[in-house]
């Protein structure tokens, strides 16, 4: 490659964006990950809305990834308005979460990110060479989307979800009718995973640090306290003491780092490296049966280490909805109580944060929301300048390939993150 | 003959209305042996040159670069169809059309001199023709099956244009105004979700925008009295399609709580 090269579009991603790779004397001079996802301003709006409306709102921020929005967004307005949800609610918001991980893994694995393992440009036009495969990703992807919509009432921007708990108990018969579907889709995650193993993955290693929530009793996904592959471990409560957002000229999305300054790393490899010992039998054997050694570090990985997700939530899903027994009132009566709350969860593409303070009428006065794909920028960056030296000596085409392959192995979620990454490369 | 040629375009939006294309898992085979994908970045990085037979847009217009884009998508476009809530009525970023945009920024970001964003977010039609609106946050996938199918077949399609509040009655779920009184804008959003909120035990919260021809006056002159707390109609109406002409009157028609917080409002 020698000449400067601009690609029009980034496809497979969620969100609008530019790279610009600039070379100077034939070395990479400069790298910018411009972000034009035009801004939203959410935190600005949420002023003054009444708390019950926040789940409603910020599921908005990401059609892909509503749940995490909601989940993060509730838990951190109970904790502001000292609400106490009940076991069986927070069991329900897992089911809930499980079924946004299959819908969204789904999509990730086979749509967005396998074709370019396997030399195709969409999972549209991997239809036509393997149809069964293309056809089994559908089905998972409904599978998800099925469940979403059994609790939730539609799977983009589900209703059901209130500061409390649900709305309603979805009815006992209509989950347990998804439990042969379930069942199929844990057969299905587990052919996944065998099948990602044979994948050929770009050689790329670096040392990270991988941040996740965490839990000794569960793999954590709806709540944790905050684990750092550093070692460190802190009280979600804590979270903005330790990691910080910035907003960068060239950025309509805020950048997150430790306090140290140094980037780091948030999504399912950090996850499953963190928290392998807290998956469950089932995935824990499918991780072996492929012999997976720990930890993995190449971000293309991070596609077995969905796909090793999939299986768990597939397993965690069907034995909640297989024990799912609605009883009692499915919200817990609050009174109104001024307060300052936080909340993490994980979001398929990584640790989500949100803090509120409500007023004693309940409405907000400040929000603050800290979403995967803006922690994982400054890491995206870094792994481009460590991938630049090696792609630019690449044919134009096969270089930005690989500079887009590495992108959306992150899964960035820029309206939250597909649409539109310019790559511009100018040589000085 | 050559297959109708099909481009979905992202405005500023969060994805969910391209998403239902993606989510028409039973369908999306089908849909692509019927029509050319020609362009669509969330499914596919080839893309076709155009003019395109069939434009899909979602997202409002909100930055200067989106503004200009548009025209440009007007014109390799013959049929252009606005997708859901953002493109239809500015969608839950024209909160800030009733309140200053600075003063959003000032909130948000460190840097607001980073930003390019304009005043306004607004729907498509503000800019160009929309030859069809398909409202929704998210749309309903299969209304819009039903205009690509109504597109081949050469036919107008048929979306009906009743309230939420039929599709209650219809499937029979229990009023939560009269069991429960709650606030529900069913009588006053256009159908569309199926009545999902009503039907989970919650008022109507105006996804799919005003329905044609509905006395707002009359809605909220009836649900005044059951207000949760001082504004929350105001709030209802101003939310998702809060942009809307008729949600947009309807809400400032109400009067504004004393005391009412700062944001979010004129």
């Amino acid at each position: 490659m020698n000449q400067n090269i601009e690609i029009p579009a980034l496809a497979r991603v969620e969100g609008e964006g530019a790279l610009y790779v600039r070379l100077k004397d034939g070395a990479v001079s400069e790298i910018v990950l411009n972000i034009y996802e035009p801004p939203r301003f959410f935190e600005g709006f949420l002023h003054g809305r009444y708390f019950q409306e926040v789940p409603d709102i910020t599921a908005r921020i990401c059609g892909i990834c509503p749940v995490a929005y909601q989940m993060s967004s509730v838990q951190a307005l109970e904790a502001a308005m000292g609400v106490k949800i009940t076991p069986q609610v927070r069991t329900l918001r897992r089911l809930l979460y499980c079924a946004e991980y299959i819908e969204s893994h789904a999509l990730h694995i086979y749509m967005l990110q396998a074709p370019d393992l396997v030399g195709h440009e969409s999972a549209i036009s991997l239809a036509g060479e393997a149809p069964e495969l293309v056809k089994k990703a559908l089905r998972l992807k409904k599978i998800g989307n099925d469940l979403l919509r059994t609790i939730g009432g539609r799977s983009v921007h589900p209703v059901n979800t209130c500061v409390g708990g649900f709305y309603r108990w979805p009815d006992k018969k209509v989950i347990q009718a998804l439990l042969p579907d379930l069942r199929w889709a844990l057969q299905a995650s587990l052919e996944t995973v065998e099948w990602a193993a044979t994948l050929n993955y770009p050689q790329f290693e670096q040392n990270y640090e991988f941040v996740a929530c965490s839990r000794p009793d569960e793999y954590a996904i709806y709540d944790g306290a905050v684990l750092s592959s550093s070692g460190k471990q802190i009280n979600h409560e804590d979270f903005e003491k330790h990691y910080l957002e910035t907003h960068v000229p060239q950025s309509n999305a805020l950048h997150s780092h430790s306090v140290a300054g140094t980037s780091y790393f948030v999504g399912p490899l950090a996850r499953l490296n963190l928290n392998f010992a807290q998956l469950r039998p089932l995935a824990q054997e499918a991780a072996q049966k492929i012999n997976l050694q720990l930890p993995l570090r190449n971000p293309y990985k991070g596609l077995i280490a969905r796909a090793i997700e999939l299986v768990e939530v597939c397993d965690v899903a069907i034995e909640i909805a297989e024990g799912y027994q609605p009883s009692g009132e499915s919200h817990v009566s609050f009174k109104l109580q001024a307060g300052e709350g936080c909340g993490v969860s994980e979001a398929p593409r990584g640790l989500i944060y949100h803090r509120y303070i409500v007023d004693e009428q309940g409405m907000i006065r400040f929000a603050k929301i800290t979403p995967p794909t803006a922690q994982n920028f400054a890491q995206m960056e870094a792994d481009l300048w460590a991938l630049a030296p090696s792609a630019i000596q690449l044919p134009q085409e096969e270089a930005s390939i690989a500079f887009e392959h590495l992108l959306r192995s992150y899964d960035p979620c820029i309206s939250c993150a597909t649409h539109f990454l310019k790559l511009k490369v100018e040589r000085s | 003959m050559n297959k109708p040629t099909v481009a979905v375009y992202k405005f500023s939006s969060c994805d969910g209305c391209q998403l239902s294309i993606l989510n028409m898992e039973d369908e999306l085979l089908d849909l692509v042996g019927a029509v050319e994908i020609a362009y669509f970045l969330e499914a596919r990085r080839r893309t076709l040159p155009g003019p395109y037979d069939i434009a899909l847009v979602e997202g409002s217009v909100t930055t200067p670069h989106e503004a200009e884009r548009i025209q440009q998508i007007r014109q390799d476009a013959k049929i252009l169809i606005a997708l859901g809530t953002c493109a239809t009525a500015g969608g839950i970023q024209a909160l800030r059309n009733f309140t200053s945009v600075e003063d959003l920024a000032q909130i948000v970001y460190e840097h607001p001199e980073y930003l390019h964003t304009l005043e306004k977010s607004s729907p498509i039609a503000e800019y160009v023709k929309v030859d069809m609106e398909l409202w929704g946050c998210p749309i309903n996938k299969y209304q819009l099956l039903e205009v690509i199918q109504a597109i081949l077949q050469k036919r107008r399609p048929n979306l009906p244009n009743h309230s939420v509040c039929l599709d209650c009655k219809r499937r029979g779920a229990v009023c939560v105004v009269v069991s429960q009184g709650v606030a529900c804008l069913g009588p006053a959003t256009r159908t569309g979700c199926g009545a999902l909120c009503p039907a989970n035990g919650r008022g109507c919260y105006g996804c799919f925008g005003p329905v044609p021809n509905g006395d707002l006056k009359a809605v909220s002159a009836a649900l005044s009295p059951v207000e949760r707390y001082p504004g929350e109609l105001r709030h209802l109406f101003r939310n998702i399609s809060g942009y809307a002409p008729a949600f947009r009157q309807a809400a400032d028609g109400l009067t504004e709580p004393a005391n009412a917080p700062v944001g979010g409002q004129k």
